[in-house]
C-alpha cells in the first residue's frame, strides 16, 4: 500500500505539510494526490474511531451471520445490496464456512435489533435462516485498543 | 577521619577506572530527570514494543520451566538459527557449533572481545563521534584507544585517507559502528571495500558493531565481515536490542573464526556463564518470524527521519542527512552556544531534551543528537518548540 494511504489509516487528520515532510514531498503534490485517491473512490471517507462504551449510548451491537440462496444471475450480490441499504446495517460481509453473509448491526437496544431482524432482515427473500450474536465489549476496533496501555517506561535519556 | 577514609578509598581505585570520566550522558540524565514533561529525543532505544508474539514465546518458555543455565556458547538452536539470518541477511556464513557466541547484548560481547584480543600497549583504532563506551572499553581492556575523527561535511564517513593518518606499528585492532550512533551515517559499499584494504594491508583485526544493521532508509546494509578475505579478521557484532526493541532481554552474539570465538569464550564464561535463557528463547523466535515486525518499524523511522530533516532544514540547521539508525547530528555551532549550552538551555527554556553532541567525542561539539526512537506527535512538538528557541538565539 502506498505509504500516503499507510499514513491515513492510521490519523486521517494528519496535515498535507505533516505529511509532504515525512514522505519528502512537496504539500501541493500531497493534496494532489488525496484528491486522486477520492476521486478514484479509494479513499471512501474519513471517520472518528470512537470508545462508544465511555459515552453511555443507549445502543447495543448485533453480530449476525445470514445463511442465503444465491441467485441464478448475480450470486449473493443483489440480495448482499438490499441487506445493505437498510440504516441499522452497519457493515456486511460475504464469507467463506457455514454462513454466507456476515453483518454489523446497531440499535438502541436488543428489542430493536430483534424487530429489525425478525421483521426486516428474515423475510427478504432468498434469506434461509439468521443467527444473531450480541457484542458485550469492544477491547480493539480498527487496530486501535479502546484501553490505553502502560506509559513510557523507558530512561528519559539513554546511550 | 571520613575525609582521609574517602580520601584512600580514592586512591585504593585502580588507576585505569579512576583517570576515566563519567559518560557525558549520566550527567546529562541527572538534569533531566529532576524536570517534568519533558519531550526526550535523548532516548537511544526504539520506542516501540517488544513484538507481541516474542513477549508471549519468552512467557510461555519461562512456564515451559526453561530456567537454567544453557551451554556457555547459548542455546544451538538459538546460534543456528541466528546462522542461517547473517547468511541471508548478511552473506556471511558462520558455524553455528563453533563460531557463534550468544552474549549479554553487545555490550558484553565488545568487551570480551577486547579482552580477549589485547595486551596492555596495543593500539586500538576508532572513530568519533561514538558510542560513549568504545573508549572506556579499550581502556577496561588494557590497550590505548585511539580516535578518528570523522566530518560533517564528509556525512561523518569513514574514510582510508582519516586512517592512514592514526595508523601506527602497535595498532592492531579497528573498531566500526555503522550505521552509526550518534551521527546516523552508514558507509556505502566502496568505503568499505576501502578500509577491508587498509585493514589486510596493515594486518589489523576489525571488530565490527552493526547493532544498527536493520535500521537503514536509502539502501542495503553491507557488513564489512561479509567482504572476502575479512571474516578471517573481522569479530562480527550484533544482537536484537534496535531492530526487535528487545534493549531489557540484554541479548547480542559475537562472531569470529573458532579460535577467536573460543578465547572470547574463555572471558564468557569465567565471568557471564551463559546469557539469560528466557532472553535466549524469545531471540528464536524474533528470528524465526522476523521480516513483519522489522519492516514496519524501519517504515516509520523512515517517515520520523524524513520528518526531521525536512525540519531542521526549513529552521536553517545543517544536518548530514541520516541514512541509519535513529539519531540525526544536526550541526548547532553557528548559532553561537556550545553543546552543552545548547542542550542545558533548550532544556530549560523549552522542555526538549537532546544529548550534546560532546558526549560523543571531542569532534562532537558544536553538535545535538536528536534520536527519533519516539512518537510522531512528540517530534512533531519538539520540532515546533526548536524551531523558536532556534529563532530565539538567531534574533
Amino acid at each position: 500500500m502506498d505509504e500516503l494511504l499507510k499514513i491515513l489509516k492510521q490519523n486521517a487528520l494528519e496535515t498535507p505539510e505533516n505529511i509532504a515532510k515525512m514522505l519528502n514531498l512537496k504539500p501541493e503534490q500531497v493534496r494532489a494526490k488525496i484528491q486522486e485517491y477520492e476521486q478514484q473512490g479509494i479513499i471512501r471517507g474519513y471517520q472518528a474511531i470512537l470508545n462508544e462504551e465511555k459515552l453511555d449510548l443507549d445502543r447495543v451491537t448485533a453480530v449476525i451471520e445470514v445463511k442465503v440462496t444465491p441467485e441464478r444471475e448475480g450470486g449473493f450480490n443483489r440480495i448482499a445490496s438490499r441487506i445493505s441499504k437498510f440504516k441499522e446495517v452497519q457493515s456486511v460481509f460475504l464469507m467463506s464456512g457455514t454462513y454466507d453473509l456476515l453483518l454489523f448491526v446497531a440499535g438502541h437496544d436488543l428489542r430493536q435489533v430483534a424487530m429489525f431482524v425478525s421483521e426486516k432482515l428474515a423475510t427478504i427473500e432468498g434469506v434461509l435462516s439468521t443467527s444473531t450474536h450480541f457484542m458485550l465489549k469492544t477491547y480493539k476496533h480498527h487496530g486501535v485498543l479502546m484501553e490505553s496501555e502502560h506509559a513510557d517506561e523507558r530512561l528519559s535519556v539513554s546511550p | 577521619m571520613q575525609t582521609n577514609a574517602s580520601r584512600s578509598h580514592h586512591d585504593r581505585i585502580a588507576r585505569h577506572i579512576r583517570d576515566i570520566p563519567r559518560s557525558g550522558i549520566r550527567d546529562f540524565f541527572d538534569i533531566v530527570s529532576t524536570m517534568k514533561d519533558v519531550i526526550s529525543l535523548g532516548i537511544g532505544e526504539p520506542d516501540f514494543d517488544t513484538p507481541w508474539h516474542v513477549r508471549e514465546s519468552t512467557v510461555f518458555s519461562l512456564e515451559r520451566g526453561a530456567t537454567h543455565y544453557t551451554s556457555n556458547m547459548g542455546l544451538l538452536e538459538l546460534r543456528q538459527a541466528i546462522a542461517g539470518y547473517l547468511a541471508k541477511n548478511f552473506h556471511v556464513t558462520y558455524d553455528p557449533a563453533t563460531e557463534i557466541l550468544i552474549t549479554v547484548g553487545v555490550s558484553e560481547a565488545l568487551d570480551i572481545a577486547l579482552r580477549a584480543l589485547l595486551n596492555p600497549g596495543d593500539e586500538v583504532l576508532y572513530h568519533e563521534p561514538c558510542y560513549v563506551s568504545y573508549r572506556a572499553d579499550v581502556i577496561f581492556a588494557h590497550g590505548t584507544p585511539i580516535a578518528v575523527e570523522t566530518r560533517h561535511e564528509d556525512n561523518f564517513r569513514l574514510t582510508r585517507t582519516l586512517l592512514e593518518k592514526k595508523v601506527t606499528p602497535k595498532t592492531k585492532l579497528l573498531l566500526l559502528n555503522f550505521p552509526n550512533n550518534p551521527t546516523g551515517a552508514v558507509l556505502p559499499r566502496k568505503d568499505v571495500e576501502d578500509i577491508a584494504a587498509f585493514a589486510v594491508e596493515h594486518d589489523l583485526l576489525v571488530i565490527t558493531d552493526e547493532i544498527y544493521a536493520e535500521l537503514t532508509y536509502d539502501g542495503q546494509h553491507v557488513s564489512i565481515a561479509s567482504l572476502p578475505g575479512m571474516k578471517e579478521r573481522t569479530i562480527f557484532l550484533h544482537g536484537f536490542s534496535k531492530g526487535w526493541a528487545m534493549t531489557g532481554f540484554r541479548l547480542g552474539y559475537a562472531c569470529a573464526p573458532a579460535e577467536l570465538t573460543e578465547a572470547m569464550m574463555k572471558v564468557h564464561q569465567y565471568t557471564m556463564l551463559c546469557a539469560p535463557t528466557m532472553s535466549q528463547k524469545g531471540a528464536i523466535e524474533a528470528l524465526t518470524r522476523p521480516e513483519i515486525d522489522v519492516t514496519e518499524m524501519v517504515a516509520e523511522y523512515r517517515k520520523r527521519r524524513n520528518y526531521l530533516a525536512q525540519s531542521f532544514e526549513g529552521m536553517g540547521l545543517s544536518c548530514s542527512k541520516p541514512a541509519g539508525a535513529f539519531y540525526a547530528f544536526p550541526y548547532i555551532k553557528p548559532l553561537g552556544l556550545s553543546s552543552k549550552e545548547f542542550a542545558i538551555r533548550l532544556l530549560e527554556e523549552e522542555k526538549v531534551a537532546a544529548v550534546p553532541g560532546s558526549a560523543f567525542g571531542e569532534c562532537g561539539e558544536g553538535f545535538l543528537r536528536c534520536a527519533y526512537a519516539t512518537s510522531l506527535d512528540n517530534i512533531k512538538e519538539a520540532m515546533v518548540r526548536l524551531e523558536r528557541f532556534v529563532g530565539r538565539l538567531k534574533r
